[in-house]
C-alpha cells in the first residue's frame, strides 16, 4: 500500500484511535496499580471472603486424617475442618469453602500469590517460612514429628539401622531437611528418591523402590491405615527425629485476617478446655460462666473486635466442632494417640490465651 | 551487494529531491518516530510498572529476594550426582549446578539416541521389507500419539516392577538388575591410564591423516586404500601395547550387595533410565518421520542414477541419498531436539532430580520463587540457543555450495 492510498484525515483519525487506545490501556494498567480498597472491615481478605461469599481454602487433598474426599466426594481430615471452621466463623456456614488441592511444592507459592485465603496444608511452622515466605502462622493444631515407615520383612526395627537406605521423601518439605540433618548429626549415609506426586511416592515405596517412606508420623498412621488388611505388614518405626508443628499460614500484611484465623482455632481449644461440644454447645445457652458467656457471645462484644458476628465462637462449636470433637472424627480412627496434642488441662499441649 | 541496481528508485540520480523533515503530522517520517518512541514508551512503562509492582508486594510482604541464597548450605538431599554432594554442608548454588549436570546428562545422551534411533526407523519404514517398514511404522504411529508424560509414568513403572536387591537378576556376572537399577562393573582408574588414554588420542590422530591422504589418493587415481586395518591397529592395537607394557594393570570395582543395597561399581538408576528410554522412545518416532520425509524429498531419479553407476542400495542410501536428505532433515531437527530438552523436565513426575525437580525445592525451601524460576528459564534459554546455534552452523555447513 502506498502512501497515497490514504488521505490526510482517514490517517489522523486512525493515529488517534491508535493513539487513544494505547492511552487507555496505560492508564487502565497503572490504575489497577493504584486502586486503594473499598470501605470496609479494614480486611482486604476478610473483604474478599464476605463479597465472594466463599473461602479459597488450600489443602492436600490426598492425606487420609487431614484432607481426603469421603466416599461422597465430602472432603474431610483435620485441615478441611480448619477450613469449615474459619468459614464458620466468618460466613456462618461450613459448607461456603472452595478447597484447593495443593503439592508440597507449590502451596507457597499460591498463599503468595493471593490464590487462596488460607493455606490449611499439614504445614510445618518455621522460623524460615515465617520470616522469608512472607507468612504467619495461626497456633499449632497438631504437634508432629518426622517419622519413618518400613515393610516388616526388612527387619529394621531403629532409625540408626538405616544406614545406606534408599528413602522415599517429598520435594519441597521439611521432612527432607529433617532427614538430611539428622543423617548428617548422625553420620549415616542414604540415597533420596523424591517424588511431588503423593500417589507416585507411595507408590515408589510399596514396589520396593525405597526400604522407608518418610513424612510426619501421623500422615504415616493415616497411610499405613489406608492399606487395609496389609497394614500389618508395615511398621513405623518408634524414633520420631524431629518436631513438626502443623499450622495454618496466611500472608503477612492482613494482621485482621490473621486475628480471625489465629482466634477461630483458640476458640477450638477453650471450648474443649470449657467442656462446651458440638452436641452440648446449646445447653450452655443460659450458663452463667462468665468464660462460657463470652465464648458463646452472651457477653461482651468479642465477635466484633475480630469484625465478625458475635456469635461466630458458637458457630464454629455448633457446626464443625470443638479441637476434641474434630481430632476423634478425623484423626483417632487412624490409630493415632492424642498425646501431646491433648488440652494443657490433661497434660497436653494445647493451650489457648484468655478469651476476654 | 555489487553491479547495478534493478530498482530505478533507488537510482541516485532519479531520486526524489531530498526535504528537510517538516514539524508536521503530514511528514509520514515524524509520523514514524513518534509512533517508534510511543510504543517503546509503552513497552517501557509496562516493564516499569510489573518490576516495581512485582518489587512492592514483595517488599510489603516481606518476602526475600535476591541470589544470596545460591551461598547458604542447602539440606536438599540429591539421589544422584556428578559432583560431590553431602547435604546439610553443600550450598544451594552447588545443588543447582548438580541438577544442571543431570538435566545435562540426559539431554546430551537423549539427543544421541534418538537421533540413532530415529534414523533406523525412519530409513525402516522406506525399506521393501514388508515386516520392518510394518513395525516401524506401528512404533511410529502409536508413540507418537500417547503424552509422553504417561510414557514416562508408564516406564518407571516397569523399573519398579524388577525384583528388589536381595533377589536381583543376575544375567552375566557382576551385572545386576532390580528395583535400583542396573548395576554394571566399573574399572578404577589407575595412573597407567593416561599414558593409554594418550596413546588412544594419538592412534585417533594418526587415522584422521591417514583417510586425508587416502581421500586424496582417491581423487588422484581413482583407487580408494583400505582404511579400517590401518584405523585398528592405530585405535586398539597401540593403546593395547601401551597397557601391556605398563604392567597390564586391572582393577574392577564389581558391585556387591550390602545391607540394603548394592555397594560398587556404577548404576544406573531407575529415574534416569526411565527418563531416558521415555524421551528417547518419543522423540524418535518424530525424528523417524523427519528422516523419512527428508529421504522422500529427494528425486526418485538419485536412486536411479545410483543403481545405473552400479552402486547397490545400501551405498546409494549412504552417499548419495542421505547426504542430499540432510537438507531438508536439519533445520526441523533443530526443534526436535529443543523438544527433548524441554520435556527433560517432565522428570520431576518420576523423581529424577533434574534442574527443574532442584530449583523447585530450593524455591520452596528458600521462598525465592522469582529468583528459581528465573535460573530455571536462564538454564533452558541456554541450551536451547546452543543447540540452535550449532544446529544453524551445521546446516550452513552442510548446504549445497551453489556455484
Amino acid at each position: 500500500m502506498t502512501e497515497r492510498g490514504f488521505t490526510r484525515s482517514a490517517h489522523r483519525a486512525v493515529g488517534a484511535k491508535i493513539f487513544g487506545g494505547l492511552l487507555a490501556g496505560l492508564l487502565a494498567v497503572v490504575g489497577f496499580g493504584g486502586s486503594a480498597h473499598a470501605q470496609g472491615s479494614g480486611s482486604a481478605t476478610l473483604d474478599a471472603v464476605k463479597a465472594r461469599g466463599q473461602l479459597v481454602c488450600g489443602v492436600s487433598g490426598d492425606v487420609a486424617g487431614f484432607s481426603l474426599p469421603d466416599s461422597k466426594g465430602v472432603m474431610q481430615g483435620i485441615d478441611a475442618e480448619v477450613c469449615r471452621a474459619v468459614a464458620a466463623a466468618v460466613l456462618g456456614d461450613p459448607s461456603k469453602v472452595k478447597f484447593v488441592p495443593l503439592t508440597t511444592q507449590n502451596r507457597f507459592t499460591a498463599l503468595q500469590s493471593g490464590e487462596i485465603d488460607l493455606l490449611s496444608r499439614e504445614t510445618t511452622w518455621t522460623l524460615g517460612r515465617q520470616a522469608s515466605l512472607g507468612f504467619l502462622f495461626a497456633p499449632t493444631y497438631f504437634y508432629d514429628g518426622t517419622g519413618f515407615l518400613v515393610k516388616k520383612s526388612l527387619g529394621v526395627s531403629d532409625v540408626k539401622q538405616l544406614d545406606g537406605a534408599t528413602i522415599c521423601v517429598q520435594p519441597g518439605t521439611s521432612t527432607e531437611l529433617a532427614i538430611a540433618d539428622y543423617f548428617r548429626a548422625n553420620n549415616l549415609k542414604f540415597t533420596p528418591i523424591e517424588i511431588e506426586n503423593l500417589q507416585q511416592i507411595q507408590q515408589a515405596f510399596l514396589s520396593g523402590r525405597c526400604d522407608a517412606y518418610s513424612t510426619d508420623s501421623s500422615a504415616l498412621a493415616g497411610f499405613r491405615y489406608t492399606q487395609g488388611d496389609k497394614a500389618s505388614d508395615f511398621v513405623l518405626l518408634p524414633t520420631i527425629i524431629s518436631k513438626e508443628p502443623l499450622a495454618p499460614a496466611v500472608r503477612k500484611g492482613d494482621d485482621k485476617w490473621f486475628d480471625i484465623v489465629q482466634w477461630v482455632l483458640f476458640a477450638m481449644m477453650t471450648a474443649e478446655e470449657l467442656g462446651v461440644s458440638q452436641s452440648n454447645v446449646d445447653t450452655f445457652a443460659t450458663s452463667t460462666v462468665p468464660d462460657v458467656r463470652r465464648l458463646l457471645g452472651a457477653d461482651g462484644d468479642l465477635g466484633k473486635a475480630l469484625g465478625l458476628d458475635n456469635k461466630w465462637a458458637y458457630n464454629v462449636v455448633k457446626q464443625v466442632g470443638n479441637m476434641g470433637d474434630v481430632w476423634n472424627r478425623a484423626i483417632a480412627p487412624l490409630g493415632v494417640p492424642r498425646g501431646i496434642n491433648a488440652p494443657w488441662t490433661k497434660g497436653g499441649l494445647e493451650y489457648a490465651p484468655p478469651m476476654r | 551487494m555489487s553491479g547495478a541496481t534493478l530498482d530505478p528508485r533507488l537510482n541516485p540520480s532519479r531520486a526524489a529531491p531530498k526535504k528537510g523533515m517538516t514539524l508536521s503530522w503530514s511528514d509520514p517520517r515524524l509520523r514514524a518516530i513518534v509512533w517508534q518512541v510511543v510504543i517503546i514508551g509503552a513497552v517501557a512503562a509496562i516493564v516499569w510498572y510489573l518490576v516495581s509492582n512485582t518489587n512492592r508486594n514483595l517488599e510489603s510482604r516481606h518476602i526475600a529476594t535476591g541470589f544470596g541464597f545460591l551461598f547458604q548450605s542447602a539440606s536438599i538431599p540429591i539421589g544422584e550426582s556428578l559432583l560431590d554432594y553431602t547435604p546439610s554442608v553443600s550450598t544451594y548454588g552447588r545443588a543447582l549446578v548438580i541438577g544442571l549436570l543431570n538435566t545435562l546428562k540426559v539431554a546430551v545422551v537423549g539427543v544421541v539416541l534418538a537421533t540413532i534411533l530415529g534414523t533406523v526407523v525412519g530409513i525402516g519404514r522406506l525399506s521393501p521389507n514388508w515386516l520392518l517398514s510394518r513395525v516401524t511404522a506401528v512404533y511410529v504411529e502409536t508413540l507418537r500419539d500417547i503424552p509422553v508424560l504417561l510414557q514416562l509414568i508408564f516406564w518407571y513403572g516397569l523399573m519398579q516392577a524388577l525384583p528388589g536387591p536381595r533377589q536381583a537378576l543376575n544375567p552375566v556376572p557382576g551385572v545386576f538388575l532390580s528395583n535400583r537399577g542396573l548395576k554394571v562393573p566399573m574399572l578404577t582408574w589407575q595412573p597407567g591410564y593416561w599414558w593409554v588414554l594418550l596413546a588412544f588420542v594419538v592412534g585417533l590422530v594418526g587415522t584422521l591423516a591417514y583417510r586425508r591422504s587416502a581421500r586424496r589418493k582417491q581423487e588422484e587415481t581413482g583407487q580408494r586404500p583400505r582404511v579400517w586395518p590401518a584405523a585398528v591397529l592405530l585405535l586398539i592395537a597401540f593403546p593395547g601395547i601401551v597397557w601391556a607394557a605398563l604392567g597390564a594393570r586391572l582393577a574392577v570395582d564389581v558391585p556387591a550387595l550390602r545391607g540394603f543395597n548394592f555397594q560398587g561399581g556404577v548404576t544406573m538408576t531407575p529415574e534416569y533410565t526411565a527418563l531416558l528410554v521415555g524421551l528417547v522412545a518419543y522423540t524418535a518416532t518424530y525424528i523417524a518421520e523427519i528422516v523419512r520425509s527428508g529421504i522422500l524429498a529427494v528425486p526418485q531419479g538419485q536412486w536411479e542414477a545410483g543403481g545405473a553407476l552400479g552402486l547397490h542400495r545400501g551405498k546409494v542410501m549412504s552417499q548419495i541419498i542421505l547426504p542430499q536428505a540432510l537438507r531438508v532433515i536439519v533445520p526441523p531437527m533443530t526443534s526436535q531436539y529443543l523438544n527433548l530438552i524441554k520435556n527433560s523436565s517432565l522428570a520431576v513426575a518420576i523423581g529424577y532430580q533434574d534442574i527443574v525437580s532442584i530449583a523447585n525445592t530450593t524455591l520452596n525451601q528458600t521462598g525465592q520463587a522469582i529468583e528459581g524460576i528465573f535460573i530455571i528459564m536462564l538454564v533452558y534459554l541456554t541450551f536451547s540457543l546452543s543447540i540452535s546455534l550449532f544446529m544453524n552452523w551445521y546446516n550452513a555447513h552442510i548446504a549445497l555450495v551453489e556455484r
